[in-house]
């Protein structure tokens, strides 16, 4: 498995030791978020579809309990088989007791960022149950033994002469080859032999409409209804929030998702699952993993609204420059950040300081969460939890104390500027992150407080 | 016309010329301009690294310095924005609600609060504009990309009322520069190429400076372009505004 620093900043100094690596990053991201304001500056009411998209979520968050049972009614209706889970854990067991059950030992999956955060490949694998990613991306990055750096695009952090060599050694494509279409030649050939073979599929959920009991997978690819159409047993798994309540709500987030995604106009698959078809099996996982939890929340709920395009990932200044795998979860970037804090406090208290809280990410968010609020809030509710370190809260109080005393705070303004201009060595130092790649400001002989008593009293 | 000068503490420590410039332009439109002489900081520094609570007591300064005036002007966004979302004290007291509707970002206040249609100010330079996050999203004082609405710019408007002055255009018209507070050493190596990459697109397409309305943008991408031994300088929008 790949190995992660599981701590953003430290993470973010790896990234950045390849400086032409962290441009093209930057620039090939950049690129989705210029397509995505493209597509959604050409539809005049699109601020009104982030409004309504927001509110019919709101609906959803408020009334989540209602909306699951009417859902699981008419699914059951529908022929489909319902479980529910409570955690990761009971939602990889139940997974690998259905396969039990067909005796089943190999699977084909199309994305689930739930799988991703329910470790449910690791889960299988040491069971027994061999699962090939039938993504493009998250088949490359399986190869690569790595977890995905972007819920959207997997192997973004990923140049076409680095797939070239991986495919290379699992799919014996020629040495030294890195044309994107030969490439996906050989593995659309690698991916039809294994769909043909397998007798179970796995796929993600974008929407369950409450109304229909049915769902909506959306892929650029075919690959979840190529896996879903040959397979004997379809397992769809899906977190709880990812229900709305009408079927014509599908009309309001078809829109939104590739545009805010991809930029473009919607997925090449837009693919409705309702009754099994004849001698096959549909379950559904309803997951919770912390949902319930997190629904609880009243200034973090709002996250609940996410629909997983992505936008603010590919609008993060930050995500762009440190790279998916520094967030050290299944879901990165800004929504990961706010997410994840959720599942462990201790083990993700880095990441809601790990933006400069520039707003971007709420902008871009077709259900309007507000990220960096949120982000923000984080921090006070991680602080107080006592998970900041000692060094930071002995000089975060140190500072609040010089700063609730003009004195003091004249005197210290004084004795640093004092610093700066004659013992500049003190600061200008290896020791000084700031120092490493920025001058200090020039320190002036008079504040302005000084010029003011001068000239202005 | 009663104006308190808030002025952030870094600028009172180390650019006391962008606050002077900001004291002359509002006094030129007759403004009657006090500067509470015990005021320190915003407490922003303290409440984004998720010390909030321990900002009370700076706060309550806070409100002791500001209270009774007319409006409150202040040539920094971000602080701006951060007195009108956080300020709070244990006190709760209606002096707080009053200051939070009456601060201002100086460019605000010019085009809003003193409906400013023309400028005595000369600066025959190619300049570019650096959006500040916090005033750009927070205040709203441009429109932002990212969003399908009119273009505006109250920054842009003053900009153009300058003689001489010749605004260029950005490959990205408003990306975070990285500075972000405590983020700037907390993520150092994130921090720093976010200000690289800022000042080369300002480089590439030739700014003789670049402005904002936040010092502690440009105090970040003053250290990159020194550091480069660039020939392009930062200058807050006050000192521009101000210039003759």
């Amino acid at each position: 498995m790949h190995t992660t620093v599981n701590n953003h900043a430290d993470a973010s100094i790896v990234f950045n030791n390849d400086e032409e690596r962290v441009n093209w990053h930057d620039k090939t991201l950049w690129f989705i978020r210029e397509k995505r304001d493209k597509a959604s500056h050409n539809i005049d009411e699109w601020e009104a579809l982030r409004n309504n998209a927001s509110q019919i979520k709101n609906n959803v968050l408020s009334n989540l309990s209602q909306y699951l049972i009417e859902f699981e009614e008419k699914a059951k209706a529908n022929g489909v088989i319902i479980h529910w889970a409570a955690d990761a854990v009971e939602h990889n067991k139940i997974v690998h007791s259905i396969l039990q059950k067909h005796g089943i030992n190999q699977m084909v999956k199309s994305k689930s960022m739930l799988t991703e955060e329910c470790g449910l490949n690791e889960y299988l694998e040491h069971n027994g149950v061999e699962v090939i990613d039938t993504d493009l991306g998250e088949r490359i990055v399986q190869l690569a033994g790595e977890p995905p750096s972007h819920i959207v695009l997997p192997c973004i952090h990923k140049k076409k002469e680095e797939i070239g060599e991986l495919f290379h050694e699992h799919l014996h494509t020629e040495k030294g080859a890195s044309d994107p279409q030969y490439l996906t030649a050989a593995a659309r050939q690698h991916l039809r032999e294994t769909f043909l073979t397998r007798k179970a599929a796995l796929t993600g959920v974008n929407f369950a409409v409450a109304e229909t009991g049915e769902f909506v997978v959306c892929t650029n690819e075919g690959n979840a209804d190529m896996g879903a159409h040959l397979a004997d047993v379809h397992i769809a798994c899906m977190g709880i929030e990812k229900i709305i309540p009408e079927q014509k709500h599908l009309g309001v987030f078809l829109r939104l998702l590739a545009r805010s995604a991809t930029g473009q106009p919607i997925t090449t698959y837009s693919s409705h699952f309702k009754n099994p078809q004849p001698h096959q099996e549909v379950h559904i996982v309803l997951v919770d993993n912390g949902r319930s939890i997190h629904l609880g929340k009243e200034d973090f709920r709002n996250a609940l609204k996410c629909i997983r395009c992505g936008a603010c990932m590919n609008t993060c200044p930050v995500y762009r420059r440190s790279g998916g795998h520094s967030y050290h979860n299944a879901v990165a970037g800004p929504i990961g950040s706010i997410l994840t804090p959720n599942m462990d406090m201790k083990k993700n208290a880095d990441l809601p300081f790990a933006s400069t809280l520039c707003g971007s990410c709420s902008n871009v968010c077709p259900v309007k969460i507000d990220i960096h609020d949120q982000l923000y809030k984080w921090r006070q509710v991680l602080v107080k939890e006592g998970y900041a370190p000692a060094t930071k809260k002995v000089s975060m109080n140190m500072m609040g104390w010089v700063l609730s005393s003009p004195k003091v705070y004249n005197f210290a303004g004084k004795s640093a500027r004092w610093v700066l201009r004659n013992t500049p060595f003190l600061v200008n130092n290896k020791l000084n992150p700031w120092y490493k790649e920025r001058e200090l400001p020039e320190a002036p002989k008079q504040s302005f407080k000084e010029w003011y008593k001068a000239n202005r009293k | 016309m009663n104006v308190a000068l808030f002025i952030p503490c870094y600028v009172d420590q180390f650019y006391p010329k962008v606050a002077i410039a900001t004291l002359e332009l509002l006094e030129k439109f007759g403004c009657k301009v006090s500067y509470p002489l015990n005021q320190t900081c915003c407490g922003q520094p303290m409440a984004n690294s998720g010390f909030e609570h321990v900002a009370n007591a700076c706060n309550t300064l806070f409100v002791d310095n500001f209270s009774g005036y007319d409006y409150i002007v202040c040539p920094s966004g971000s602080c701006t924005l951060h007195i009108k979302d956080h300020l709070h004290t244990d006190k709760h007291s209606p002096a707080e609600k009053e200051i939070r509707q009456r601060v201002y970002e100086l460019t605000e206040f010019l085009v809003d609060v003193l409906q400013v249609k023309h400028l005595n100010a000369k600066f025959p330079h190619k300049v570019g504009v650096h959006q500040s996050c916090h005033g750009q999203r927070g205040l709203g004082l441009s429109q932002m990309t990212e969003l399908n609405a009119a273009p505006f710019s109250k920054p842009g408007a003053l900009l153009n009322m300058v003689e001489g002055l010749e605004l260029i255009t950005l490959d990205r018209p408003d990306e975070c520069c990285g500075f972000g507070g405590t983020f700037c050493v907390a993520e150092e190596a994130v921090s720093a190429k976010m200000g690289k990459d800022r000042v080369a697109d300002h480089i590439k397409h030739e700014a003789e400076f670049i402005t904002a309305a936040d010092m502690s943008c440009l105090m970040h991408l003053e250290g990159i372009l020194k550091r480069k031994k660039s020939a392009t300088k930062v200058i807050h929008i006050a000192e521009i505004l101000n210039a003759q």
